[in-house]
């Protein structure tokens, strides 16, 4: 009993990670209809980024919650102006071009900065400073929580809390809900859509600058192909949740991360990675629009 | 980018000014030439082909700066046969099929008189049926999977293998540790840590202990709290992590987070300094065997730790002394050969009798193995410190 609540722990503290990321896609979903597969290295950059100024503010060596939000947010500032700057050079200029033209330039980002990613910091491993000391913050039993994954989870739990205020309680969230739904009709009311389309990818961006500073919290191995995986995974996990929804990625994320740490624990680890695909093509067989995605018919 | 592909630069015999040059120019650690002495003639090509990055960059790191410190050597004391010996390295990016193609880059492009690597016994495995079909000697210095050997009688190695190091830590974890219970964690992407873990629960169930938990990762794997809980479910006394050491530090930080506080052991794969890097206080207590011990009192070794310290600035690992001795030993079968013959040079090597190396005394068997002593290390206040040996005997 312990050992499985033990495991949700994990699961939960794994897939907030994914939920991060997995709302990146949604968000941007939402408003272009396009999957950025760019998005798994914009995390990459996040976790780069972190480990840089941790080292420039000569943190290694100084856990403190301080550093850690300081590197949280030179992350989230740095993808957020990536992300920007991606919507603006790669995918803007080809906003009325056919569906399949934007997908495959998400494609050659991602690959683009998978590769400069390794020219310019190098393809070996690096190894994300203690930000935090770990130590054990709860401990029942042998049902043990340590700070760092407490730390993680109340992060991505804040920050997705944080999205959700935006989109549903401002008038940028009001403006990015209407683009979403129909963005003629948006732009006829006087919403400046290409803004607010920007504006998703550096909100979107930002929470996976913040989720790659978490990864290298609780899994202190960085490298420039690490958000290949984590990219597809969190893909899955929105698709899940039902693409285009954010209530949908939050639990999609946190589902995934749950579904694969009980595989990984009860079944064998061997299948950790396989299980998200056989999830996708079980979802896309019975219930395309996911869980909380509502069929909309199909605009002619 | 692989700077060892630089054409003419790669090709010359420059000396160490120029080397030095050539590394700065493209980052530290990536190939290039380096040989020197016995100018004017035609040096003999060694090929190294080795991991220089990826996620055992200080395995083919180590192990080609002890390659080139014994070239080195050689090569100030008039060369092997009258001719200098020249490395050339190639990277494989810790990439299994890489190694293969690296690998045949030296065999073909670079026509190499024989083959040094690799660490890790799945890229040995895959380069090995390339050097037996040229007929192209190969030496791994540090692969201990039984099956790289097997490929042919053109591959050598001068390690032990994992048969005898699963049976020194089973030993060690039931007569020194007293564990009756322990769990296993293996990667099962690496022909290493699969065989490690084998002959490891072989030996200890033969010694009456009981294998209480046995969970499997992948390499490139960040997270592993799924089956560390499951492990801590089985309450064992110790824990086998045949693993290599960017996985181990993240292991053994997640065991220590979930409140396990039983010691890990593990093999020759945790033998870096990344392992302490990575898992600082996390380590601490934890046990490996390994080929060598730098702080032996053996005055051989110590005379080696100051010489490879001085070139450096760090303490030589496990990889960096075999690797020593790989280069030294070919170079001695060079020398008996009278040649750079291929059949002539496999010869000489297979009969390679009680060669005094820095991990040991070294006689090449009738399986192409080095048969030699372990040494158990523990980590002890952020360093490897020499726990005990284990004889081959």
């Amino acid at each position: 009993m312990e050992n499985l609540l033990q495991q949700l722990v994990n699961g939960v503290a794994w897939g907030s990670i994914y939920a991060l990321v997995a709302l990146g896609y949604t968000m941007v979903y939402g408003v272009l209809k396009l999957i950025n597969f760019a998005h798994g290295e914009v995390y990459m950059v996040g976790a780069m980024t972190g480990f840089y100024t941790a080292r420039a503010l000569g943190l290694a060596n100084r856990p403190s919650g301080l550093g850690l939000a300081a590197t949280l947010l030179a992350a989230m500032a740095t993808c957020a102006a990536l992300g920007a700057t991606i919507e603006r050079v790669a995918y803007r200029p080809l906003r009325h071009a056919p569906r399949l033209a934007p997908l495959i330039t998400a494609i050659g980002v991602s690959l683009l900065l998978q590769n400069t990613g390794q020219l310019v910091l190098g393809a070996d491993p690096k190894f994300f400073p203690p930000l935090l000391a770990s130590h054990e913050m709860l401990r029942v039993g042998s049902l043990a929580v340590s700070n760092i994954q407490l730390t993680v989870l109340a992060t991505a739990l804040a920050l997705m809390a944080g999205l959700e205020l935006v989109v549903m309680r401002t008038r940028v969230g009001r403006a990015m809900r209407a683009v979403s739904q129909d963005a003629p009709a948006a732009a006829l009311m006087g919403v400046p859509v290409d803004r607010i389309i920007q504006l998703t990818f550096v909100l979107g961006s930002a929470l996976a600058g913040a989720a790659g500073i978490l990864v290298g919290l609780s899994n202190p191995k960085i490298d420039p192909l690490m958000g290949l995986m984590p990219g597809l995974k969190a893909f899955v996990a929105a698709v899940l949740g039902g693409i285009g929804s954010i209530p949908g990625a939050m639990v999609g994320g946190l589902l995934l991360g749950v579904v694969e740490t009980l595989v990984a624990g009860y079944l064998s680890s061997t299948y950790r990675d396989a299980i998200a695909f056989v999830i996708l093509i079980a979802i896309l067989l019975y219930r395309p629009t996911g869980l909380f995605g509502s069929a909309q018919p199909e605009k002619v | 980018m692989r700077c060892s592909r630089g054409g003419g630069m790669r090709r010359s015999a420059l000396g160490a000014a120029l080397f030095g040059l050539a590394l700065l120019a493209c980052g530290p650690d990536k190939g290039g030439s380096g040989a020197a002495g016995g100018a004017g003639k035609d040096p003999i090509r060694v090929g190294h082909f080795a991991s220089l990055t990826g996620d055992t960059a200080t395995f083919g790191q180590s192990t080609d700066r002890g390659i080139r410190m014994a070239v080195a050597e050689l090569n100030a004391a008039g060369g092997v046969l009258g001719r200098p010996i020249e490395v050339i390295t190639e990277d494989d990016r810790s990439v299994t099929e890489e190694a293969r193609s690296a690998a045949q880059k030296l065999i073909q492009r670079d026509r190499v008189v024989a083959l040094l690597g690799e660490v890790a016994s799945s890229r040995s495995l895959a380069a090995a049926p390339e050097a037996q079909r040229a007929g192209v000697p190969m030496i791994s210095p540090a692969s201990t999977n039984p099956r790289v050997t097997e490929v042919g009688d053109d591959i050598f190695r001068t390690c032990f293998i994992d048969p005898f190091q699963g049976a020194v830590m089973a030993r060690f974890a039931h007569d020194d540790l007293k564990a009756k219970r322990v769990a296993i964690l293996f990667d099962f992407k690496q022909d290493y840590s699969v065989g490690l873990a084998d002959f490891f629960r072989k030996t200890f169930k033969a010694l009456g202990g009981e294998v209480v938990a046995d969970e499997r990762y992948t390499s490139g794997d960040i997270e592993f709290r799924a089956q560390l809980t499951t492990i801590r479910g089985a309450a064992p006394d110790a824990i086998f992590v045949p693993g290599y050491y960017t996985e181990v530090g993240l292991i053994a930080k997640q065991a220590r987070e979930l409140g396990i506080t039983v010691p890990l052991l593990g093999g020759d794969g945790w033998d870096s300094e990344k392992t302490l890097e990575i898992g600082g206080p996390a380590v601490e207590g934890d046990y490996f065997s390994t080929h060598y011990a730098a702080d032996s009192d053996d005055p051989h070794v110590q005379e080696f730790v100051k010489r490879y310290q001085e070139q450096n600035k760090q303490v030589p690992d496990a990889m960096a002394a075999l690797g020593y001795d790989a280069a030294r030993i070919l170079a001695d079968a060079l020398a008996r050969a009278g040649s750079t013959d291929g059949p002539a040079l496999r010869k000489a090597l297979a009969s390679t009798q009680d060669f005094a190396g820095v991990t040991g005394r070294i006689t090449i068997d009738e399986q192409r193995n080095a048969v030699k002593d372990a040494v158990v290390l523990k980590i002890q206040d952020g360093r490897f410190r020499y726990h005990r040996t284990v004889s081959a005997k």
